[in-house]
């Protein structure tokens, strides 16, 4: 199989780990203000996330740049392009990294309050940029035959890939509440349980309506199977949180978004960022390609490297595997 | 201003930034694990209250260098574009590495160390902190490498206009990156060891207890100190030596040599401008044939100075840009080859003085308090903070200097290598409207500068709190079960 493929598929499963995983801790983010009545609640659910969030964001982290190894082409169009999205983005993961740290150093109510808004917006910000990200690449950009962007600074922002974020935001809300009512204990997790089961179905509703766009755009038949298993897999998961299992309530939603990730990413094959003025100057998995060499070198390291990685990172899943509740949190002690 | 500018700015503002939070982690989390192998080793609960402080100020410190990170890897992508897609075969496979092996390990192992107090086996507690401070020093690795193909790019060969990648190997064992690897890490320990005494003397000077915990601290923080500042000086040695061969030119710049000199000497100061246009700056100390012995460890040799180097250069890569729409104002004009001299002459001669300051520092508190001494003149405690600062500008000057003395090229031309594998830096800039880098330029600056006063402001609350502040008196109940997490956000 050609190694460019291999590659293709390597940064969409990239995409998949970050999506799922930063998925639920940016919902936990932007469900701060609305899942939680007071501060130790707020502590419960920003403790559900505190021991993996960074973790998770190294997923965004390797797949932009194993992008930039693979296919630096795409790498290069892609960012410049997107450059306002982007800093958006950026600004959001600054906040609410720096957020969860900080939140709890100082003892007032006041610093508590600002650091609360940035852990939402950042939240809020980041999914719904990650969201306008992916799906512009998706959909494509006015590029030149160097790879440049002709057309105005807002060229990422149009309907179809504002559906696109609204599409992530919403995913992130449904999983980060189907992982709250998993990891929690007492009132909030019944609380995050009502809240998924109530308005999931709606805040899926815009990821549903970008698949069908993307596969009535440039779909084929494998990725209609992709998306009928998105709607079997989202059926699944809201039966399942009824029943009260919430564990595979959360593994349902992992199928809801890997299935989405296959069928964005096998839309978009053999394209890696379509232009929109000519199809001739679209970046394909050729065309933006690293050479074999290159690309032989980091198929070893991902070969040992990302076993490792599921590994450990499994390991610490377990390791914090108990429910949060109101009892587990430690009084302030702050200097 | 335009774009390249803008872009450039944006790139040293913010990698100077990062590059305050990074070598503080790196140096500190070494220490960090060695302290809580102590108190692992030994039972002393002394060295269980140093990690505990240590700790904390450490992972305080350490959100700031991974948020500020993440802009570095998006960077070369939005604003140097063309230069990614020159690159790209080469330099994105560090990068990817650093991600897959580094970052993964220290991102989810600090997880580990931060809430698996009490949770995990003592000794499996301890290997977290030992995988995730090991892991800081694999990514500095895998940055410098990447850092220093630039600087001297080798394992390539041109392929349609482009660097091809033919050996992983010589990148990743690249001579500059071999030198530059212990040069920075031992930076780093300087700056962790500085940290150690300034904070540990004032806190001993104030006397409001642990005085044991501070005595320790500052003992082990002035080791280090001295012994990075003895591996710099040796791993600086190596790395002028090569860059005198790799980039003759960034050399003479160091020193503002205008003229070939033989032999050459080492000036230690200069009054007047060392920039101005005729090369005839005032060097008032000099030490006579030190720089060709620093050059080729030989008092004899000729050393090249700027003026001939530029011929050399103008023969080799051209007078002038080549008119291109995309280079800007630049296209068609004349190539300046001579690095900005004052910012490279004082930024050698700065990154070289702060780190004897440091280290200089540090062996005086050290004499200071030996043997259970402790001076009371407010004196003491004054420069052992201000100590603290000088690794710190040390550090920001040696990244200033190694990039700004490479200008004018983003990939410099390796004089022994590939012809064609090198790059103007006008080049490799995006294709972005003013206002996009702008504003970027100045979200990101303002972002930083709030979030530098808020990591101050904690630092210093946490610091001036001492063992207290992160290590509560527990209550003595021991017989009841308790559910409560030993640490929590």
């Amino acid at each position: 199989m050609d190694l460019a493929v291999v590659w293709f598929c390597v940064i969409a499963v990239l995409w998949l780990g970050y999506l799922f995983l930063e998925g639920f801790d940016f919902g936990v983010g932007m469900l701060l203000p609305v899942l939680a009545k007071d501060n130790t609640e707020r502590r419960v659910m920003i403790n559900t996330i505190g021991p993996v969030w960074d973790g998770n964001e190294v997923w965004v982290i390797v797949a932009i740049g194993a992008t930039f190894a693979a296919f630096p082409g795409w790498y290069a169009s892609l960012l410049s392009a997107a450059f306002l999205p982007l800093l958006v983005v950026l600004l959001g993961l600054i906040g609410r990294g720096v957020a969860f740290e900080y939140r709890g150093k100082v003892d007032t109510e006041r610093w508590r309050r600002w650091w609360d808004r940035v852990i939402m917006t950042g939240s809020w910000t980041a999914a719904l940029g990650f969201g306008l990200i992916i799906a512009t690449t998706v959909f494509g950009l006015p590029l030149d035959q160097n790879g440049n962007r002709v057309g105005s600074v807002f060229a990422a922002i149009r309907p179809a890939t504002v559906l696109g974020a609204v599409a992530l935001a919403g995913f992130s809300l449904v999983h980060g509440a189907v992982f709250l009512s998993l990891k929690t204990d007492g009132e909030i997790r019944l609380r995050a349980r009502r809240l998924a089961t109530r308005f999931g179905p709606f805040a899926l509703l815009p990821l549903g309506a970008l698949l069908v766009w993307v596969q009535v755009d440039s779909g084929s038949v494998w990725t209609w199977v992709a998306v009928a298993v998105v709607v079997v897999a989202a059926a699944s998961a809201f039966e399942r949180l009824e029943k009260g299992r919430e564990g595979q309530a959360f593994a349902a939603l992992g199928v809801v978004i890997a299935a989405s990730v296959v069928g964005l990413f096998g839309a978009l094959y053999p394209n890696v960022l379509p232009s929109t003025l000519d199809p001739a100057f679209s970046l394909t998995v050729e065309n933006t390609a690293s050479s074999p060499y290159t690309l032989t070198v980091m198929s070893w390291v991902a070969l040992f490297g990302t076993p490792a990685v599921l590994v450990y990172q499994g390991w610490t899943y377990w390791v914090f595997r108990k429910r949060v509740s109101a009892a587990h949190i430690p009084p302030v002690h702050v200097p | 201003m335009d774009v390249l500018d803008l872009a450039r700015w944006q790139f040293g503002i913010t990698t100077v930034y990062h590059f305050l939070m990074v070598p503080l982690t790196i140096g500190l989390s070494v220490l960090v694990a060695g302290m809580q192998t102590a108190w692992v080793r030994t039972g002393d609960v002394k060295y269980l209250r140093m990690t505990k402080f240590w700790g904390k100020l450490l992972l305080i410190n350490f959100a700031m260098g991974v948020v500020t990170g993440i802009v570095q890897e998006f960077q070369f992508g939005m604003s140097w574009s063309e230069y990614s897609r020159f690159v790209g075969d080469v330099f994105g496979a560090p990068l990817a590495m650093e991600g897959l092996v580094a970052f993964f390990v220290e991102s989810t192992f600090l997880g580990l160390w931060i809430f698996g107090w009490d949770r995990l086996p003592k000794r499996v507690h301890l290997a977290c902190a030992w995988a995730f401070s090991l892991a800081t020093i694999a990514s500095a690795y895998f940055i410098l490498a990447a850092n220093s193909w630039m600087q001297h790019p080798v394992g390539v060969v041109m392929d349609e206009g482009r660097p091809r990648l033919t050996s992983i190997w010589a990148v990743l064992a690249n001579n500059t990156a071999v030198a530059a690897v212990p040069h920075t890490v031992a930076g780093c320990f300087a700056v962790a060891g500085a940290f150690l005494v300034g904070i540990g003397a004032w806190h001993l000077w104030r006397d409001r207890g642990d005085q044991p915990v501070w005595r320790s601290s500052i003992k082990l923080g002035s080791w280090v100190g001295v012994v990075a500042f003895s591996a710099l000086a040796i791993t600086g040695d190596l790395q002028s030596k090569l860059m005198f061969e790799q980039q003759p030119m960034k050399m003479a710049a160091a020193e503002a040599l205008c003229h070939t000199e033989k032999p050459a000497g080492f000036s230690v100061f200069a009054i007047g401008d060392v920039g101005r246009p005729d090369c005839e700056s005032v060097k008032s100390i000099t030490v006579p044939a030190l720089l060709s012995f620093l050059a080729h460890s030989d008092f004899d040799t000729e050393v090249r100075g700027v003026e001939d180097l530029v011929v050399e250069y103008q023969e080799r890569y051209g007078t002038n840009y080549p008119v291109d729409e995309r280079l800007g104002e630049l296209s068609g004009k004349p190539i300046d080859y001579v690095p900005v001299l004052p910012v490279t002459y004082w930024g050698f001669r700065l990154m070289i003085g702060f780190g004897a300051v440091s280290a200089f520092i540090g062996v005086v508190v050290l004499w200071l308090t030996r043997k259970g001494r402790l001076p009371r003149t407010k004196w003491f405690p004054r420069l052992a903070l201000a100590g603290i600062a000088t690794p710190f500008i040390g550090n920001s000057m040696g990244w200033i200097f190694t990039e700004m003395g490479r200008q004018p090229f983003v990939v410099v031309p390796n004089p022994s290598g590939v012809d064609g594998v090198w790059m103007f830096t006008a080049r490799g800039v995006s294709g972005l409207t003013v206002g996009e880098v702008l504003t970027s330029l100045i979200a990101l600056t303002l972002v930083y500068a709030a979030l530098a006063a808020v990591e101050v402001f904690l630092i210093a609350r946490y610091v001036r709190a001492g063992v207290a502040g992160v290590m509560p008196e527990k209550p003595d109940k021991p017989d009841e079960p308790s559910d409560t997490l030993a640490f929590a956000y």
